[in-house]
């Protein structure tokens, strides 16, 4: 568990966190969300010690990290793994030998050990075979996949991931978060993920902290970000006129006044005729839509 | 204000370096590794300079040398001298400080836009020790390697120039170059030597490492590190000839 209390970082005179609380709760997937500029990066790399907060605390299962000497940060990060928004993959090392550097690095197990270590990570995360391939002849699916498997080769405690699906297809995301989550329960880790996908968001979100201009907006799980009468988290999760249908059609799920989707594949599956289309919107001379009466 | 802010930023960097080494093995191989890419990587450009500096030294000697009255042995021990005080020392070293500097301050500054320098640092890898450390300990090895070598083509380019060209005999040559021979000349192109091999590998990596931005900001710190690098050598060369030849 990694807790977070009143943190305040700036930069210039600027303040970027203004006094943030936050409970990062351990064996699950603590999504933190924003909007640019809310302070949803600064936060994480002050959590990873990237950043010196200005005042504040954060404590990894109970030890003050910002209290720490640069001797006891480094024991405290040899439990914690990352995956960048780029992947940060050594380009000049092929997977192999991405994977294996910080076993290299802080362990003294045998080279046959150790390749048994790289080559189970690359099955867990589906890369085997990879082995010898260098960063420039992956797709961006794969590279995130070796920059999961170089985070989490040293079995860590806690797991940070800087927008797991920017530049990915939905599909490739979808499986990303998917494979995500699989880890955080398998090994009961405590995963931060800094993401703007909404559908990471509503699919592994087990605890959600909203950012807003610095500060924590909300707070809840995937289920409650539904019902949530907050507005500027409204105003950003719904931003769409689709997002905000398809909030309409969860809560009306939820709420058991229309069918899910089971019922919906039943009845597309069943010989009963299809219901008919509505009438088509009448057109001005333009071309344009009327406006409904 | 900002040069000094960048000086202070500098000997901060210079003070990080100094911690105990996570992994003394992969500290030894990349400092290896260095110098393998700063010595073999440069060799072939001071080879190509070192011959074609005493060369043209010996022609331009025996050009100016119009009065019978010195005695023709005078050109080789002059090719000697200025190859082993200045030619080999700084000039080697300001080519270095544009194919290494470059190299060192594009490097590290693709692996800080990249994020990779973040990676070893959430790591727990000290990353000016395991980054920075190896290629200044390296450039300092492999540098006065290169001036050694540097100094012995081009005394041998000027003979080979001398021979080919008729102005003076090998025989005369190697005659002239045992002539006043002065020890202490050796010992100040290497003292000039390590205190460029210094400067042209700590100020592009200073330069690399604390890169902001993207590609065009790489571009960028290259060049002002090979002009700063430039700059400094040559600043350098001034006070140690002050100090060293008085």
């Amino acid at each position: 568990m990694i807790e977070v209390k009143d943190l305040r970082k700036g930069f210039e005179g600027k303040e970027v966190l203004k006094g943030v609380d936050a409970v990062m709760k351990a064996g699950q997937c603590n999504l933190i969300i924003g909007a640019s500029v809310s302070g949803k990066t600064v936060f994480m790399k002050c959590l990873v010690g990237l950043f010196q907060p200005d005042t504040g605390d954060i404590l990894y299962s109970g030890h003050n990290f910002t209290r720490m000497s640069v001797e006891e940060k480094k024991e405290i990060r040899k439990e914690i793994g990352m995956l960048f928004q780029g992947s940060a993959l050594f380009s000049s090392m092929t997977v192999e030998e991405n994977i294996i550097f910080p076993l290299d690095m802080f362990t003294r197990e045998s080279r046959k050990k150790k390749m048994e270590r790289v080559n189970e990570v690359l099955e867990r995360v589906n890369l085997k075979g990879s082995n010898k391939k260098f960063p420039a002849e992956l797709s961006g699916g794969m590279m995130k996949r070796v920059g999961i498997a170089r985070a989490i080769v040293l079995n860590p405690k806690y797991l940070f991931v800087d927008e797991p699906n920017s530049g990915l297809d939905p599909q490739t995301s979808g499986l990303i978060d998917q494979l995500i989550k699989d880890i955080t329960d398998e090994y009961k880790i405590t995963t931060v993920i800094n993401t703007h996908d909404m559908n990471s968001v509503m699919e592994i979100g087990d605890n959600i902290i909203y950012m807003y201009q610095g500060h924590k907006e909300w707070e809840g799980n995937r289920k409650e970000i539904i019902f949530s009468k907050n507005e500027r988290l409204n105003d950003f999760i719904f931003a769409s006129e689709f997002l905000k249908d398809a909030k309409d059609m969860r809560m009306l799920e939820q709420t058991g006044k229309i069918s899910n989707d089971r019922d919906m594949e039943k009845i597309l599956k069943s010989d009963a005729p299809l219901p008919a289309p509505p009438p088509p919107t009448p057109k001005g001379e333009d071309g344009s839509e009327q406006p409904k009466q | 204000m900002k040069v000094l802010n960048d000086l202070g930023k500098y000997f901060l960097m210079m003070r990080g370096m100094f911690s105990r080494p996570e992994n003394w093995k992969m500290y030894w191989k990349e400092f290896m590794h260095q110098c393998s890419e700063i010595g073999i990587g440069s060799l072939a450009i001071v080879v190509i300079i070192s011959v074609f500096i005493g060369a043209v030294s010996a022609v331009q000697t025996a050009y100016q040398m119009t009065t019978p009255f010195i005695p023709r042995e005078t050109i080789s021990m002059i090719v000697r001298d200025t190859v082993i005080l200045e030619f080999s020392p700084t000039l080697v070293s300001i080519v270095l400080a544009g194919v290494v500097g470059s190299k060192i301050a594009g490097e590290l500054g693709n692996m800080r836009v990249s994020e990779q320098i973040d990676a070893l640092e959430i790591m727990g890898i000290n990353t000016k020790a395991y980054l920075v450390l190896p290629k200044i300990l390296a450039a300092l090895v492999v540098v006065p390697m290169l001036v050694v070598i540097s100094m012995i083509l081009g005394i041998w380019g000027g003979r080979f120039a001398s021979d080919a060209t008729g102005i003076v005999s090998a025989y005369t040559y190697d005659k002239g170059l045992l002539m006043a021979f002065i020890p202490y000349n050796v010992f100040f192109a290497l003292s000039k030597a390590y205190t460029f091999a210094f400067l042209l590998s700590s100020i592009p990596a200073f330069y690399g490492y604390n890169v902001k931005g993207g590609a065009l900001e790489i571009g960028r710190s290259s060049t002002k590190a090979v002009v700063v690098s430039c700059v400094s050598i040559l600043f350098a060369d001034f006070i140690l000839a002050a100090i060293l030849l008085q």
